[in-house]
């Protein structure tokens, strides 16, 4: 259960990111997940929701891009998702690879009202 | 009106975690993380290899719990200073924490610190402390699928104990079967079978650490350079 935590860190810097842009409205923020950071889409959910609950950040919304774990061959180079833990290259069958994907745990963007023409 | 940020979501650990790495690189400090379900058997771990160093070895431990400083009692009968992190609820150790308590010990290097984190596989995974290696513990008492249900952390740690050995010919538990499904997770991963209560697979334990220290030293060296 470090989801707290995790969106915890989120709001923090989102907070951060809207204190340089002074003014402007926060409609989401997206981020990205790997598979290998452990994270519960319910549990991260919920506590985005009690953490924002009565605050300013009330109405943000939370945009997950779900990754999975990402392998590239070391013999043919072939890049790969890997399913029910299946390490071995699926275009030469290699049982070596290494990890290019998966660990994500980044905020990507944040989606801000359009600003208003200044009259 | 969508604006990139790309940032680490862990950005303010990942920072303190970049500060303490240096820190351990100038006073040659070798750091590792040890981290296991609850009841694995870190701090009997920890005790065994404590109660065979002598006192001209520079080594200090950290101990992560929610609630209690049993741990630090437990191991602090050993000549070595030892501090508990009581974390009051977080399920792990953070990179700040760990520098608070490393500053308030006043540890100093060249030396050993060993990190015993919060008795969690899940969330001790994603935050960095800034050590050389993260170790992971599974114990004969538990399931051989355990590196299939919590990859994250079998994916990072570079070592994993299998403890209580002794206990072997009293479950039914395949040593092969548990390596074979951490070397799906992670190809590479290092592997020790060992016993904290008869010391057996303790010498083979003390020189992975030492040739863990001797490579930190290396690159320490050419960075330096």
């Amino acid at each position: 259960m470090h989801e707290i935590g995790i969106a915890s860190s989120i709001l923090d810097c989102v907070a951060a990111e809207v204190q340089r842009r002074p003014g402007a409205g926060v409609i989401a923020v997206g981020v990205r997940i790997g598979e290998l950071s452990n994270i519960d889409k319910d549990a991260l959910d919920f506590a985005f929701e009690a953490l924002t609950r009565d605050t300013p950040l009330e109405h943000l919304k939370l945009e997950v891009e779900w990754c999975p774990r990402r392998q590239r061959c070391i013999a043919c180079a072939e890049e790969f998702s890997v399913h029910d833990l299946e390490l071995a290259c699926p275009r030469c069958g290699a049982n070596h690879s290494t990890c290019i994907g998966g660990t994500e745990l980044d905020i990507v963007y944040l989606e801000l009202e359009e600003p208003c023409a200044k009259s | 009106m969508r604006e990139i940020v790309e940032k680490k979501v862990l950005s303010e650990n990942d920072r303190l975690a970049g500060e303490l790495r240096q820190r351990y690189r100038e006073q040659n400090i070798l750091c590792v993380n040890l981290i296991s379900s609850p009841g694995s058997g870190k701090t009997a771990l920890l005790e065994r290899t404590l109660a065979s160093f002598t006192p001209a070895h520079s080594v200090a431990v950290l101990t992560g719990d929610i609630q209690t400083d049993n741990d630090a009692r437990r191991l602090s009968g050993y000549g070595f200073p030892v501090r508990q992190i009581v974390t009051g609820g977080t399920c792990h150790l953070d990179a700040r924490m760990v520098n608070r308590h490393l500053n308030e010990m006043g540890f100093r290097g060249p030396g050993l610190l060993l990190v015993e984190n919060v008795g969690n596989l899940v969330c001790p995974s994603s935050y960095d402390l800034g050590e050389a290696a993260k170790i992971v513990l599974l114990s004969v008492t538990e399931g051989e699928d355990k590196p299939l249900k919590y990859p994250g952390i079998f994916y990072r740690a570079s070592l994993m104990i299998l403890t209580k050995t002794d206990l072997l010919p009293h479950v039914e538990f395949n040593p092969e079967l548990a390596l074979e499904n951490a070397r799906k997770v992670h190809p590479e991963i290092e592997y020790i079978p060992l016993s904290s209560r008869t010391g057996e697979g303790f010498d083979k334990w003390l020189r992975w650490l030492n040739a863990l220290q001797h490579k930190v030293q290396q690159a320490a060296a050419a960075i330096n350079f």
